[in-house]
């Protein structure tokens, strides 16, 4: 480095920086999460999805803030006011299907940063509170998008939220107030549009970016997983680094860019070529306007809620009462959090464990992808069958780990990462 | 997974009766065509249905037709040229008239698909138990007379007998015939419903040819910034040992 002059541009930024720690810990931050915060050097593919979901959070709040300049959250006038984003509103329909595609690109991207977590173990000791964070994450995206879907006011959003909100009624004596409770009044109406305008642009999002912070301060205080499941804190240079990490900045900033790169190739495809993909992100029925007096023909949620639609489906009633299949379908995403101590295996990557995780993992994400192709369906056979065979499958997976993770096989896991 | 998502069966909404729909084959980069199909809406489709969402300066700016053309030959119902299409039927009267208000045709290409509207505008045939005289095989018991009857000439219904799974005879509508010859031929109305068609999905999203051209240039940006992306990366990472 040349000799710094005094009054160079250089030394008064410099003077500014060390001004600015002086009263905030900017250079100190700046350290311990990117400069000095040493990853594994050996991520793979599914090693993108986490910086790609903070990439589209992002995406989601700016479109976000930019549409809600032009919509109104009435009954009357929402439908209209989206129209208006769509044809009036300077580069509104680029905002609109960003905002749209960025909702299903979001949960595409979180589906396959959970299944990382499943394939590699991340969620495995001492990362257990991260992964809980992570399915706090999940369980405040789901909101985020049910009640997000409510605001175009078609008459998809209508019933679909009629659907979902009524699931509430089935829980026995506190039903029925609490249907009312969540809808602010007799029927979906104005007053439950604006309260969950409130809820999708303010509350939710609050939440969300606070358990984003508490995310990734809790992967950075145990350090990242890898795909060999093991820990590089164990091994360690002279100068105290590990010596199969990398500094995250320059090295997984360039690296995690180039994967966004690909990311937004894949989605500026669908939001200029397919921003309804077929009717899966954007349904026909919505762009009806919402009518309480018309349902439309077949009512199903948006695709990444349907492996729950299907599990819902799948349950009987019995005993008089429907509240077993929102039982069950409450039960599949609350198991989630217990997925760290449920599996027993001693080694945390797929890599070294048998050929009975291995499988049951593969079937698992296969029936994953079925129920969600049996939720967009009429409950007619053979989807009914199915989705009874996939619900079992489901619950089978993580209530039976305990001892399948037990009994399985495992080949001894390498000391320094595979590179 | 983008290209995963698009192998997925396309949910398009078919025709609630089972009759196989055509293919529209619309085209929105055409503009002689949404310019044929602009004139057919304003004289054929205007009078009982409105396209509230649609201003008539918006179709003269993308339709690339003079804002004076667009007065003398789109514009019956006195309105400004800022106005949006808004039939000069009032909907009470339309109401008293069909027994249904005509339904506002902004979004109906993308709440039905081309395909739909375009089988529908072909579909209509002769019935005497009809008020209007006329039934849909797309959209049985539809409101709407076969106003296109002139241009298409009268069309009769074949019906089959087929039994239920109650094993009740049920009458089954298999196709329809010419019974009458209207001022077109075949080929001139499909084309003049394929117009038609192709001015209601412009409609229906008037940033659909903008959004198609301005994607070909965003995706040809988005690789040489993964290029530049996948340089940068191999160079840091060379050092990597």
């Amino acid at each position: 480095m040349p000799p710094e002059r005094p009054n160079a541009a250089g030394g008064r930024l410099k003077a500014f920086g060390v001004w600015i720690d002086e009263r905030f810990p900017m250079s100190a931050l700046w350290k311990e999460h990117m400069s000095d915060y040493y990853a594994p050097k050996n991520f793979n593919f599914w090693y993108f999805f986490g910086s790609i979901a903070l990439f589209v959070l992002a995406l989601q709040i700016v479109t976000g803030i930019f549409l809600t300049m032009s919509y109104k959250p009435m009954d009357t006038e929402a439908f209209n006011s989206v129209e208006y984003i769509m044809r009036d509103v300077q580069w509104g329909w680029l905002i609109r299907y960003l905002h749209s595609t960025g909702a299903s690109a979001f949960f595409i991207v979180v589906y396959l940063h959970m299944f990382r977590a499943l394939l590699y173990g991340s969620h495995r000791k001492p990362r257990e509170l991260l992964w809980i964070f992570g399915v706090l994450i999940y369980l405040a995206l789901m909101a985020e998008a049910f009640m997000g879907y409510l605001l175009p006011w078609g008459n998809m959003s209508y019933w679909g939220a009629q659907v979902i909100v009524s699931l509430f009624g089935s829980f026995p004596w506190i039903g029925d107030a609490l249907v009312q409770w969540i809808r602010g009044d007799y029927f979906i109406s104005d007053i439950t549009l604006n309260r969950f305008f409130a809820l999708h642009v303010v509350a939710v999002p609050l939440v969300l970016i606070f358990l984003v912070v508490a995310h990734i301060l809790a992967l950075h205080e145990v350090g990242s997983n890898n795909p060999d499941g093991i820990e590089i804190k164990k091994t360690k240079g002279p100068d105290g680094r590990p010596l199969d990490g990398v500094a995250m900045h320059p090295y997984y900033t360039v690296k995690d860019i180039y994967g966004l790169a690909i990311f937004m190739l894949l989605f500026a495809a669908v939001v200029f070529f397919a921003p309804e993909m077929g009717g899966l992100f954007l349904e026909a029925a919505n762009f009806d306007p919402a009518n309480a007096l018309l349902t439309p023909e077949h009512i199903a949620p948006v695709w990444y809620f349907t492996p729950y639609y299907a599990m819902l489906r799948a349950v009987p009633a019995f005993a008089g009462t429907q509240v077993w299949g929102v039982l069950v379908m409450f039960g599949a995403i609350v198991l989630l959090f217990f997925v760290p101590w449920l599996d027993r295996s001693p080694v945390k990557s797929i890599r070294y464990r048998g050929p009975i995780y291995k499988v049951a993992l593969m079937l698992f994400a296969a029936t994953f992808i079925m129920l969600g192709y049996c939720g967009m369906k009429p409950p007619e056979q053979p989807f009914k069958t199915i989705s009874v065979i996939g619900t079992i499958y489901y619950f089978a997976f993580f209530l039976l780990m305990p001892w399948y993770s037990r009994i399985d096989s495992h080949k001894p896991e390498p000391t320094r990462v595979t590179w | 997974m983008v290209l995963a998502a698009a192998c997925w069966p396309l949910t398009l909404p078919a025709s609630t009766t089972g009759f196989p729909l055509q293919d529209a084959d619309t085209d929105v980069a055409n503009l002689a065509s949404l310019q044929r199909g602009a004139r057919n809406f304003a004289n054929y489709c205007l009078g009982c249905h409105s396209a509230k969402y649609m201003r008539y300066s918006q179709i003269a700016q993308d339709l690339a037709i003079t804002e004076n053309e667009l007065q003398q030959n789109l514009m019956f119902t006195g309105t400004r040229i800022y106005d949006p299409m808004v039939s000069a039927m009032p909907p009470e009267q339309a109401r008293a008239w069909f027994g249904n208000a005509p339904p506002d045709l902004s979004l109906i290409v993308r709440s039905r698909s081309a395909d739909y509207v375009y089988t529908f505008l072909k579909s209509f045939y002769d019935d005497p138990s009809r008020p209007t005289g006329a039934n849909n095989a797309v959209l049985p018991q539809t409101a709407m007379p076969d106003v296109l009857a002139g241009l298409q000439g009268r069309q009769t219904a074949r019906f089959e007998s087929k039994p239920d799974a109650e094993g009740k005879p049920v009458q089954h509508l298999v196709g329809l015939d010419a019974a009458a010859p209207g001022e077109m031929t075949a080929a001139e109305f499909d084309g003049f419903v394929r117009d038609t068609v192709n001015f209601l999905e412009y409609v229906s999203e008037p940033a659909k040819s903008q959004r198609r051209s301005l994607g070909v240039w965003v995706i040809l940006y988005l690789l040489m910034f993964l290029a530049f992306t996948y340089f940068l990366k191999k160079e840091y990472w060379k050092d990597v040992k």
